[in-house]
């Protein structure tokens, strides 16, 4: 085999008394994709990181064509020919493609930008993938999937000789998807090394050489990308699927309907929604990227208007677009992003805690000081929010508990329907168990739950039923015991509206 | 990766008192600024002196403590000295020329003040204009019905008014209201339901209505109070002059916000305390002060000033920086 284009070599990584690498090592060979594998926390971040130059091994060696290199900046590393395409894309929406392309390194005439020169090396660049857009148009005006290959063109054009993309799929669709991994695999014949990091397993065979998995900071093992999936997640997780996801149904009252939502519409994302979930049940809501799920559930929570359709709690209609009402009625809201959506990262963890709650238990307008703190030190005990004291900024703590955070709020406020929206994303294994036993506990005092989840095993391994979502329509319902995740996929990307439109021309034949 | 929360080591004194003037910039600024002013001029620490920086600092730290209040929600309120004027123009208009008992132009010169800062949150909530543009159309709708209320001439205050601006068995009032004011406003911002909205919309307005704040009756409100500490301020110089001037407070929303930031609030909202609004404006009003003392003229008064606010912000900033990592 040819030398590796970049290898780590035993590398090792601790931030103050936590080591979050720990003597691992990957190599990068041209032409090849590595995949890295493993769970949230389990340190790919941080590798890549080094990669980049962004953070500076403790121990080891990084080796560049075989001659041992140091990367103390982001600089260094690009000027070695490694390019990182991050998921938050470095890109200026309100500059055209080709100014993004030669951003930092316009070509300059008499002292003034050559725009000439910049399109036609834009247009060098987009040909490099076989990509043809107008290097005009502003890149805002792309799509996701577009802007990621400009950035992929632009990395390129400053000779990259290999490329780390961190989880380049997870905004794509399916066809999107296919074209990204197309270009993947013309820059494979360019002899260009990759890293890839992803969390749908059934792409790692698609488009790895090789799989490089880590657990808690640790490697693994290497393994050939053809490697069965089930193996793949066993080599990850160092445990079965039941030991991950403890579901427990414990609640023994009636199965009352908490939460009854009929033709739920809203403008351009969601179809004639319409499901129940009742007393001690955990719904979930599954689909891809965009199928409309998080637009369900913040139509239900008050956070978005709807054209129409109903949201019953408890039999009562919830007015639209009224959070207040709706956390009055006991609906709680866990959103899709906790640091944007769902916390005050400035502000103190018994401060977020108390949000919700803090005018109903306010007497004329002065806040029950006493209390609050009481009660906020109470259920983050109960949660064990890991801090070192209610004042302390929420933002400082780590994402498992930030999200606990977040769900300490509902349980203060005595909410009884839970829509939990990607509830255990970007939150270590430990966390995640404990938030799975927090469904079980909100379940079991009779609470229902709305899970909105992109992770097929806790979809299975947590719901009781299964709803998928396809293109804003409900394509589905399984029942949780005997899903698979093939029935989910398969409904997952059901074209529903087509279907519909076949129905029809079938009758009016 | 994870951010790792590290336990800190339990505070001795000492590190304990570090920690508080690391936290307290604007104090030790304030303090140090005292300390070498006593020592440059004998005529700074003495009680006339003292008392006339208080009067001195009533103005700006009373439309600086309504200024908080939009600060900490994530705003900025440009129009506070335009307001002042105005307030005490209708105050003063409402008595010399409309005829009204002196206390009711004294609160209806509140209630003018509290409505201009209720349209400008009106248009920030429901109109979704940027704070800045609102309150910047406010700064000159408000002058500019300042000088059609007085055709440009100044008008006898009310004698309510009057009041506030004069001293009662040695006590300035001036310093009673600023005092008074203060209070009132720290109870408002740390105690009642709506204060603590305040924080968590200036922090983090998208979660903050996911939890259920009402948050464009918070902006309402934010900036109806910043409205009437405005007009509170205006009756104030109105009452010290026994006048109010068309051209009154003109430019003092650049002090009122220069207050608020030393005194450590973050323009990017979520961050801000009265006490340190009050120091802030008391660094600014002993600058000027000190500066008088020691002859120096008020064109270079100016020149300092800027620099202190430069050094002041940039010095909070980077400590701001190494705090966090």
């Amino acid at each position: 085999m040819s030398t590796p284009i970049l290898s780590l070599e035993n590398v090792s990584k601790s931030f103050g008394p936590v080591t979050v690498i720990d003597d691992v090592s990957v190599d990068v060979y041209p032409g090849k994709v590595q995949v890295l594998l493993g769970e949230n926390g389990a340190g790919k971040s941080t590798l890549i990181k080094m990669m980049a130059g962004v953070y500076q091994p403790d121990g080891g060696r990084i080796l560049v064509d075989g001659k041992e290199v140091t990367l103390p900046d982001t600089k260094a590393s690009e000027n070695l020919g490694i390019a990182t395409i991050h998921q938050e894309l470095n890109l200026v929406g309100s500059m055209s493609i080709a100014e993004n392309i030669s951003m930092g390194r316009m070509p300059k005439r008499f002292g003034l930008v050559d725009r000439r020169r910049m399109r036609a090396d834009a247009r060098a660049a987009l040909a490099l993938i076989g990509l043809d857009l107008d290097v005009d148009q502003h890149v805002g005006e792309l799509g996701i999937a577009r802007q990621q290959l400009v950035e992929i063109a632009k990395a390129l054009s400053m000779d990259a000789r290999m490329l780390i993309l961190d989880e380049p799929t997870a905004a794509l669709t399916k066809r999107e998807i296919a074209a990204l991994f197309g270009v993947v695999e013309d820059l494979r014949q360019q002899d260009v090394g990759m890293i890839f990091i992803s969390h749908h397993l059934d792409e790692i065979a698609a488009i790895g050489d090789s799989v490089s998995v880590l657990r808690d900071g640790s490697f693994v093992a290497e393994v050939p990308a053809t490697t069965h999936e089930d193996e793949l997640v066993r080599l990850m997780v160092g445990r079965d699927i039941a030991q991950q996801f403890p579901r427990r149904r414990e609640y023994q009252g009636p199965p009352d309907t908490l939460l009854s939502v009929q033709n739920l519409s809203t403008k351009g994302m969601v179809n004639d929604v319409s499901f129940e979930a009742r007393a001690g049940e955990v719904v979930a809501l599954a689909g891809l990227v965009g199928a409309g799920r998080t637009e369900v559930v913040r139509a239900i929570a008050g956070v978005d208007p709807y054209l129409s359709g109903t949201v019953q709690v408890r039999g009562k209609d919830l007015p639209r677009l009224d959070v207040g009402a709706a956390i009055r009625a006991g609906v709680g809201h866990v959103p899709e992003d906790r640091k944007v959506q769902g916390l005050v990262l400035g502000a103190s963890v018994n401060d977020n805690i108390g949000y919700a709650t803090l005018a109903s238990t306010a007497r004329a307008g002065v806040v029950d000081f006493a209390g609050q703190r009481s009660r906020a030190q109470g259920v983050a005990d109960t949660l064990r929010i890991r801090m070192r004291d209610l004042d302390q900024p929420v933002g400082s703590l780590s994402g498992g508990n930030q999200q606990k955070a977040v769900f300490a709020r509902w349980i203060l406020a005595e909410s009884s329907v839970l829509l939990l929206d990607e509830p255990t994303r970007g939150v270590d294994v430990g966390a995640k168990v404990e938030i799975y036993e927090l469904i079980n506990a909100i379940t079991a005092a009779g609470g229902a739950v709305v899970m909105v989840s992109s992770e097929l095993p806790e979809v299975l391994g947590m719901a009781d039923r299964i709803l998928v979502m396809s293109g804003g329509h409900i394509s589905g319902e399984l029942d949780a015991t005997d899903a698979t995740q093939d029935a989910v996929m398969s409904l997952a990307v059901r074209d529903v509206q087509r279907d519909l439109e076949d129905q029809q021309m079938k009758d009016e034949a | 990766m994870n951010t790792v929360a590290v336990r800190k080591p339990t505070t001795s004194g000492r590190a304990r008192i570090t920690t508080f003037l690391a936290n307290n910039g604007a104090l030790v600024g304030l303090l140090v600024l005292g300390l070498a002013l006593f020592i440059a001029t004998p005529d700074f620490l003495t009680g006339p002196n003292l008392l006339n920086i208080g009067i001195q600092a009533s103005v700006i730290a009373v439309l600086a403590f309504g200024l908080t209040f939009v600060i900490v929600a994530g705003g900025i309120d440009l129009s506070v000295g335009s307001v002042a004027a105005l307030s005490a123009m209708g105050s003063a208009y409402m008595f010399s020329t409309a005829a009204l008992p002196g206390w009711l132009a004294l609160i209806g010169g509140l209630l003018v003040g509290a409505l201009a800062g209720a349209v400008s949150g009106f248009a920030v909530a429901f109109g979704r204009l940027p704070s800045f543009i609102a309150t910047l159309a406010m700064l000159s709708v408000a002058r500019g019905l300042t000088l059609v209320l007085s055709d440009g001439r100044p008008i006898a205050t009310a004698p309510t008014v009057s009041f506030l601006g004069s001293t009662v068995a040695g006590v300035p009032m001036p310093i009673v209201v600023l005092v008074i004011a203060g209070i009132v406003a720290a109870l408002i911002l740390n105690y009642t339901v709506t204060g603590r909205y305040m924080y968590a919309v200036g922090g983090n307005t998208e979660a903050a209505r996911l939890s259920g704040i009402p948050v464009r009756r918070v902006l309402v409100i934010v900036f109806a109070l910043s409205g009437l500490f405005a007009a509170l301020a205006g009756l104030l110089l109105s009452g010290r002059l026994d006048s109010a001037q068309p051209q009154a407070a003109a430019g003092y929303e650049l002090d009122a916000i220069a207050a608020v930031v030393i005194g450590g609030a973050s323009l990017a909202g979520g961050v801000g305390r009265i006490s340190g609004t009050l120091i802030g404006a008391l660094v600014l009003v002993v600058i000027r002060n000190g500066l008088n003392l020691l002859n120096v003229s008020s064109f270079w008064q100016q020149v300092v000033i800027g620099l202190v606010i430069a050094l002041a912000v940039g010095i909070d900033s980077l400590r701001r920086k190494s705090g966090s990592h």
